[in-house]
């Protein structure tokens, strides 16, 4: 059979600067995890269900697992490897995490930290049950949820008292 | 220096994970070759012939294997892992499907490629030609043995087996009531959110295999694949990564893939890689809980049980690698915190065309639980007692521990319960829900048109079993400590807890401390992580090795400041004397001088060096000693330690659409004393959405043919927030366990057991006619609503 065509696809992710040669089928999950080796990101379902696949593509939430390679050309992408803040603090959303034991076996967590730090961005103070709303896309399998909530309302409260310009924003890359 | 243990620190494992920086199965071998497998769509087929031919020219191909390429132990089925004397006829799987497949899914051809696409291209160009033969789907179907799964199986019977205690026949015949009940638990399985998966590289000059695998045994996969490929132990390192989550099935050993791709991996001397798909791990893993039973009970006038006759029917799937473990579990963990009277308890094992069946979180406990909290349901209605108080009368009390209840656990060992409140279990749980204020509760909805229910459901599980788990605990030079136990990770902070342990029973501070989990080259004897054991044995043995390391701190030291022993102490990591700093050495030095050194290689080595002094008239490393500051210890528990606990729920239903809301659900839970209390109810509230999804969405929906029809997450309903209660109330006891050297009791599965049984009971109280078949959904409940016209809703059952 003839080589499959490769295209080449330019990626800022989480403030570098990636070209990458991929097949048009490439699933943007498997460009960011295999072919550039951020492997952050991870694969639950491949069928965008879980949602632990999720980044931030132009600083929408975006599940890598139903997007080619090639329709992010140009794309500005944070992955979770870069929601910490250039000097390696860990961003309100991350420190919320480990805060209130959102996490256990941390699979899903990446796309949890994504899918939060974007809707914070829009809604920066939102209810309990806006917190349900927001995480309520995402599949765990570990936690019950219950400390994913508290971790969305305590990332909300380090994000307010965080200074601006703290690393907080979706998709500054880091 | 404060305690660490019953701390509710954070995790050290987090920083990592939250960071991106795990490295799970999948995130390893960048460089290795992709393996894909061709499956078969047929739950029961003949394999008449296998054409490769299409997928020779597919770019990047390596190679293709199919069962005629299998020799010696690979090309035998795999191993029986657990063999038990009424497992009469065992069955297992082969590596590859020789000439017969028995579910969908079963791997019949291996492909390896450059990368998965490519492999996944070469496996559809494969065509394989099957002669369809009749599916048995379900226990119904097996019972009637219409058809055979396996020829030399007779009525698809794997194992039956009886266990008793009493008479029960006599006792329920000589009992002022009888009831009979039929209650049925519908499959679901453990489903983490990573697959299963394995990577594997041969070192082609060191001729030793490496293997990296997510599971819950690196030791079980050692010796398995060993075995297999004919190699000795020592050539093989497995080393479990990041795992992202297990829940019971990926202690299952050795999947035909990993014994597959280390053997490919051997074969091609490139590194090799499997990672499972979700449509994969949906047809070709394991699922669990399918069972149906016949219970017969008899009882006084206040409700005690006089006899119970169970008779339960387990759907093992294909093959029964795991063996009996599961119905094993059922008929004893059944009993709960009750002495039955008289019991006795048959249950018959059957093959069906569907995927295996192997422990999934709870294992075979929450049938149990079910069945004998629907029993107790049952009994109350019967007599129009509370459902608590007939619990309560029924109860093994704090004065009869130990309780032996007279019958082989699953570790082949006595079912002697050890501790365990329960009376003082119910009092927090009826507090904590309200029990008796509920009919206030009740009415006062009803008035407004709503319908609500209130359950309640209690168990005990067996926890930390056998045979052992060991630890490595050794000060480096540099006063860290290195903690390493054979046992695997999952997601359930063994590195944290571990290193409590440690930092008290050493006297270190945390940060000083790194553990190890899964990785054969640090601690090679180990069984693995199920029946919530990691905390109970492997933490029993990082206490014993951390006291061991501590012991010789001291005689070290002591020796060095020429003090007695039994004058030193170990704070924060320094050894001295009794209240008296300027003694102090610092743990790393006293390492330095544990171990006699021939060649300085640092500043601080020089102290052991030699010419730097001594007693000249004893060899530098006395008799029965040996150098380095460590401790290596086991912990083998004499029996499984119970841990009990008891779930109440209140649920509303909608009285038109039959919508099934939690509006609270409350835990009392006695696991012993917490290591550490934020992980243990993080165990718990997962335990719990896991018992909330078994309740009311998971199902594995088989159709007579054998196809799976819901083998995705958009059809597989796994809770999202909105299907888990919002706030789980939790309550601790603390009984000590008397059977290892912390006092404690696993945590892990206590908060899937109850599940069905408390749905079940908070639904039949608010309908007011008995749940008899779980999981449960809206339109199950509305139909159950139709054949039965309207509830009573007296919440008598």
């Amino acid at each position: 059979m003839a080589e499959e065509e490769l295209f080449d696809v330019t990626l800022v992710i989480n403030g570098v600067t990636h070209t990458v040669a991929v097949p048009a089928r490439r699933l943007l999950s498997d460009c960011l995890r295999h072919d550039l080796r951020l492997t952050g990101t991870h694969v639950g379902c491949e069928h965008g269900v879980c949602g632990a696949c999720t980044i931030l593509a132009d600083g929408v939430a975006v599940r890598s697992c139903l997007m080619l390679a090639v329709s992010a050309d140009g794309a500005a992408i944070t992955t979770v490897e870069g929601l910490a803040s250039p000097d390696g603090a860990l961003s309100p959303v991350q420190q919320a995490f480990a805060d209130c034991h959102g996490l256990q076996c941390g699979f899903c967590t990446p796309g949890f930290l994504t899918t939060i730090t974007a809707a914070l961005a829009g809604n920066p103070d939102p209810t309990h049950d806006e917190a349900r709303e927001i995480i309520g896309g995402n599949l765990c399998r570990c936690t019950g949820y219950q400390n994913i909530v508290k971790a969305v309302l305590r990332a909300a409260e380090l994000q307010r008292t965080a200074a601006p310009g703290d690393g907080v924003a979706p998709g500054n890359g880091g | 220096m404060t305690s660490m243990f019953g701390e509710p620190i954070a995790r050290v494992e987090d920083d990592r994970l939250l960071r991106g920086n795990g490295a799970y199965l999948d995130d390893l071998g960048h460089d290795a070759l992709a393996a894909a497998f061709v499956r078969s769509p047929h739950a029961h087929a003949r394999i008449t012939g296998i054409d490769v031919s299409g997928a020779l020219d597919v770019n990047g191909l390596v190679a293709i294997y199919t069962y005629e390429d299998l020799s010696g132990r690979l090309a035998e089925p795999l191993p029986l892992l657990i063999p038990h004397p009424a497992l009469t006829h065992g069955r297992t799987g082969y590596p590859l499907a020789s000439d017969e497949v028995n579910h969908v899914g079963e791997p019949v051809v291996m492909v390896v490629a450059a990368d998965r696409y490519l492999a996944e291209d070469a496996a559809e160009a494969i065509s394989v030609d099957y002669e369809p033969l009749p599916a048995v789907v379900g226990i119904d179907a097996a019972r009637a043995a219409e058809h055979l799964v396996h020829p030399d199986v007779p009525d698809n019977i794997a194992a039956e087996m009886v266990q008793s205690h009493g008479n029960a026949a006599t006792a329920i015949a000589g009992s002022p009531h009888c009831l009979e009940l039929d209650l049925t638990i519908e499959r679901s399985a453990s489903t983490p959110l990573e697959g299963r998966g394995v990577l594997a590289r041969w070192d082609t000059e060191s001729r030793r295999l490496r293997i990296w695998t997510s599971t819950q045994t690196s030791t079980g996969v050692r010796a398995a694949v060993a075995a297999k490929l004919d190699l000795a132990l020592a050539d093989v390192d497995v080393i479990t990564p990041d795992v992202g989550g297990g829940f019971g099935v990926k202690i299952v050993h050795p999947w035909p893939e990993e014994v597959l791709v280390p053997w490919a991996a051997k074969l091609l001397g490139r590194p090799v890689k499997f990672t499972e798909d979700r449509a994969e791990h949906f047809v070709a893993s394991a699922h669990e809980r399918g069972q149906q039973h016949r219970v017969r009970v008899g009882f006084d006038d206040d409700g005690r049980v006089l006899g119970l006759d169970v008779r339960f029917w387990h759907d093992n799937g294909a093959y029964i690698p795991y063996g009996l473990i599961v119905p094993i579990i059922t008929s004893t963990q059944l009993l709960g915190p009750y002495k039955p009277g008289a019991y006795r308890v048959e249950f018959t094992s059957l093959y069906t065309n569907t995927v295996i069946v192997t422990p999934y979180r709870g294992a075979g406990r929450p049938q149990g639980a079910f069945v004998m909290e629907r029993t107790l349901d049952a009994i109350a209605a019967e007599l129009g007692l509370d459902r608590a108080l007939v619990r309560e009368r029924n109860f093994i009390t704090p004065d009869e521990m130990p309780y032996d209840h007279g019958l082989i656990f699953q570790d082949g060992r006595p079912l002697i319960y050890d501790s365990g409140d329960y009376p003082a279990c119910l009092v927090k749980l009826k507090e904590l829900v309200g029990w008796d204020s509920f009919p206030a509760l009740r009415a006062e909805a009803r008035a407004q048109g709503r319908n609500l229910g209130i359950g309640l459901a209690c168990y005990v599980e067996g926890t930390g079993v056998g045979p052992y788990e060991g630890a490595h605990v050794v000060v480096e030079t540099s006063g860290k400590v290195k903690v390493a136990t054979g046992l695997t990770s999952q997601g359930q902070g063994h590195q944290t807890v571990l290193a409590q342990i440690v930092a008290d029973e050493l006297g270190v501070p945390m940060a000083d401390v790194e553990v190890t989990t899964g990785d054969t080259r640090a601690f090679d004897y180990a069984v693995g992580t199920f029946a919530s054991r990691a905390a109970v044995v492997s933490g029993s043995a990082v206490a014993l090795a951390a006291r061991a390391a501590r012991a010789k701190a001291i005689k070290v030291a002591a020796a060095a400041l020429e003090a007695a022993p039994e004058d030193m102490e170990i704070i924060e990591g320094v050894v001295r004397v009794k209240g008296d700093p300027a003694t102090a050495i610092a743990l790393g030095t006293v390492a330095v001088l544990s171990n006699p050194l021939r060649y300085a290689f640092d500043e601080a080595a020089k102290a052991a060096t030699q010419f730097a002094g001594g007693d000249l008239d004893t060899p530098p490393v006395a008799v029965g000693e040996s150098p380095g500051l460590e401790g290596r210890e086991f912990f083998s528990p004499l029996r499984s330690t119970f841990a009990s606990g008891m779930h109440a729920v209140i649920v509303e239903t909608d009285p038109r659409t039959a919508e099934i809301k939690i509006l609270r659900y409350c835990v009392v839970h006695d696991c012993g004393p917490l290591i550490n209390p934020r992980i243990v109810e993080g165990q718990i509230h997962g335990g719990v959405a896991q018992g909330v999804a078994g309740a009311l969405y998971e199902r594995m929906a088989y159709d007579e043919n054998g196809q799976l029809q819901n083998a995705s997450f958009m059809d597989f309903l796994m809770p999202y927030v909105s299907e888990v209660p919002d706030g789980i109330e939790i309550d601790h006891l603390e009984t000590p366990s008397p059977l290892n050297p912390l006092g404690i009791k696993g945590a892990g599965e206590a908060g899937v057991i109850p599940g069905a049984a408390v749905f079940a009971s908070a639904i039949s109280d608010a309908e007011g006619f008995p749940i008899t078949a779980m999981p449960i959904s809206p339109s199950d409940l509305f139909e159950l609503r139709q054949n039965r016209g309207p509830g009573t809703g007296d919440g008598r059952r």
